[in-house]
């Protein structure tokens, strides 16, 4: 805020107008800087809508933020009832009083006590006003609500002149002032004049659609500067009022490339950076109970593991119910609770409106500034909004959590059990990386199936796997593909188990061949012997007849020349009988 | 011209003092009128019976936020009760009459 303050500065030579901040939450983003400075401001709107509180506010946090002093006039309420009624927002009306920061001035004009004898004027007021706004120095005035002057006095015209002249007073003094009216029948304001005088005119609203009630602001008029147009939704709670200019939906965000993990390994495998950008925004959908806030709720304890503060919005279940179904599957909430990582913001979607949600949220994200956001689910925002209103208050949370750098988690129920290519909120195109549970329904029994739709950006695997949630976690575990479609659950054990059989008989069977082939190669191998013991047998035959031959011969040979010896002896004789014998 | 005391105090006996205090701006045509016509009036019924009391509350402007006043000129009749306020220059003689319970 401070910095819209010195984008101020520079423009007051060039006699622009100047304005002065509010310092409520989020109204000086609309207005572009605050009220008209020194110039009467109109709020109205009708009863319960918080007008009184809006311009107390206004003169409280000048008083303590801008150190502007102010004055508040009272036709309504008187100061110590004023008092009381604040009290519970933190503001000490009575202290600021003392210290001179504000004056509250309570004018009480009773009907029943008045008799009107002739001509007069409001001189008194102004002389009451002037006399306030000089004795503490004050820059801002608020006058709530003036028409309670038209309640005790008749005389509409000189009221009229001197509600006009009064105006003009202001402007003259030189104070910021807040002027609050009733609304009426078909002006903004009873008289319809205010409206005509003031300079800038802020219409509250309190609307009530469907049950749920919704507190909205416009800026109808800011004479000579630009200022949003749309009615934006205001919260009252403990902390005063907050308004959430909305709209900014300018494309510029500053993207970051930092991935960080999902709290699935096996699904950061299936990313091909290792997990999801920062500042990115994931939905999570799928049927119900499957398993989408146990993928919240891991991805917040990662978050939280890493130091990281997370922001739960529940909108289903209650903290605790949380914590205690995620311990279950080996989570533990309670511990990043405990060490103020983690906080739940838990709400019935029909405790107010969706903008109103989205005020609330945005206050809690402000406020406790995380760096991961769930918001599970927000299909049951469906409850208070339709499909189009949710989808606008989701834009614009994306926005708001883009431009802080903030991851966000969204859950969402499909419907229906056909998962089609939109969710009921709209919100696929929106988001970054879409996360898909389904349920995978074969042989009697249900089983999850998780892809990921898309994810902008990055590579990604296009296989469905299994999703089991155990005692330990989550986990991933590819599917098997088999002729009939993809098997899981017990179908993909069975036909891991086949598989696994058919391994052992195949090596079984192996075996058999293996022994056949070694009794063929004995058997074998023994005919190979028996033939050689053959061939032996048969060569011994061979040279034993070839040996007798020999031994013959050599026997002939010694018996012929022992004849011969014999007939050297004999001479002739012998020679002869030795060549009878040989024939 | 801070306080102008204009108490007449003759006879108590008839009747309960009238405490009266009119608030005027300085001289601005309708308090010199509602001075003029009140004076007037009062002369007229309550001779004597009246403590009139006129206040510039330019002057002090404290009595202006401790008497409420906010429509000018105006004639607080503080007694007896009930505690009226007479709104305007009092040239609606009945009116004014009627106001302090006269009529």
């Amino acid at each position: 805020m401070p910095s819209k303050k010195t984008l101020l500065t520079p423009k007051q030579p060039l006699h622009e107008l100047t304005k002065t901040l509010t310092g409520i939450t989020g109204l000086d983003e609309i207005t572009m800087g605050g009220l008209p400075t020194g110039r009467p401001t109109l709020i109205c709107g009708s009863a319960g809508c918080g007008k009184t509180l809006m311009s107390l506010e206004f003169i409280v946090r000048g008083a303590l933020e801008f150190n502007e002093p102010g004055v508040f006039i009272a036709f309504e309420e008187k100061a110590d009832e004023l008092a009381t009624n604040v009290a519970s927002l933190g503001f000490d009306l009575n202290e600021l009083q003392q210290k001179n920061k504000i004056k509250i001035d309570y004018i009480h004009v009773d009907r029943s006590e008045i008799e009107e004898t002739g001509e007069y004027d409001l001189e008194g007021l102004f002389i009451r006003l002037n006399y306030a706004i000089d004795s503490i120095g004050a820059k801002r005035v608020v006058l709530d609500t003036i028409e309670n002057l038209f309640s005790g006095l008749t005389n509409l015209a000189i009221l009229r002149a001197e509600l006009r002249r009064l105006f003009q007073w202001l402007k003259n003094k030189g104070v910021t002032a807040i002027i609050t009216g009733e609304r009426g029948e078909k002006t903004l304001t009873r008289q319809g004049l205010e409206e005509y005088v003031s300079d800038c005119v802020i219409l509250l609203d309190h609307r009530i659609i469907d049950q749920i009630s919704t507190r909205r602001l416009r800026v109808v008029k800011y004479r000579g500067t630009t200022h949003g147009t749309n009615e934006y939704p205001f919260l009252i709670d403990e902390e005063g009022i907050s308004v959430l200019p909305v709209t900014s939906l300018k494309l510029d965000k500053p993207v970051s490339s930092d991935r960080f993990s999902s709290g699935i390994p096996a699904l950061d495998k299936m990313l091909s950076k290792g997990g999801f950008f920062r500042g990115s925004s994931i939905l999570v959908s799928g049927t119900a109970g499957t398993g989408k806030t146990s993928i919240a709720a891991s991805f917040c304890n990662e978050a939280c593991a890493r130091g990281e503060k997370s922001l739960f919005f529940a909108f289903e279940e209650s903290p605790t119910q949380i914590i205690r179904n995620m311990r279950s599957i080996g989570i533990d909430l309670q511990n990043h609770v405990d060490t103020g990582l983690l906080q739940f913001y838990a709400s019935r979607p029909t405790l107010y409106g969706l903008e109103m949600h989205l005020v609330a949220m945005h206050k809690a994200i402000k406020k406790f500034k995380p760096k991961v956001v769930i918001l599970d689910p927000i299909t049951n925002l469906i409850t208070v909004g339709s499909v189009s209103e949710v989808k606008s208050m989701l834009v614009r949370l994306i926005d708001f959590l883009q431009d802080e750098q903030i991851t966000v988690m969204f859950t969402a129920l499909s419907l229906n059990t056909v998962v089609n290519e939109q969710t009921d909120e709209g919100v696929s195109s929106l988001v970054d990386a879409w996360l898909l549970i389904r349920d995978i329904e074969m042989n009697g029994e249900r089983n999850r199936g998780l892809y990921i739709m898309k994810s902008r950006g990055m590579k990604h695997s296009n296989q469905v796997r299994e999703f089991l949630i155990s005692d330990e976690g989550l986990n991933l575990i590819d599917v098997y593909i088999g002729p009939d479609g993809i098997l899981t659950g017990s179908a993909r054990e069975a036909q891991m188990l086949l598989e696994e059989t058919g391994h052992v008989l195949h090596s079984h069977a192996i075996g058999v061949k293996d022994s056949e082939l070694l009794r063929r190669r004995k058997i074998l191998e023994s005919k190979i012997d028996s033939l050689k013991s053959e061939f032996e047998s048969t060569e011994a035959e061979l040279n034993k007849s070839y040996i007798e031959e020999a031994i013959k011969k050599d026997v002939m040979e010694q018996n012929r020349e022992k004849l011969t010896t014999l007939r050297g002896k004999e001479l002739g004789t012998i020679k002869s009988k030795n060549k009878k014998s040989k024939k | 011209m801070s306080n102008k005391r204009d108490a007449i105090n003759w006879d108590t006996t008839e009747d309960e003092i009238y405490e009266l205090r009119l608030f005027v701006t300085g001289t601005s045509p309708t308090s010199v009128r509602a001075i003029n016509n009140l004076h007037v009036i009062l002369e007229q019924h309550l001779k004597g019976r009246y403590e009139l009391e006129i206040i510039d509350v330019y002057q002090q402007p404290l009595l202006a936020t401790s008497e409420d006043i906010s429509a000018i000129p105006v004639l607080v009749k503080k007694a007896p009760s009930p505690v009226r306020r007479l709104v305007g220059d009092m040239s609606d003689t009945n009116k004014v009459l009627r106001g302090l319970g006269l009529l």
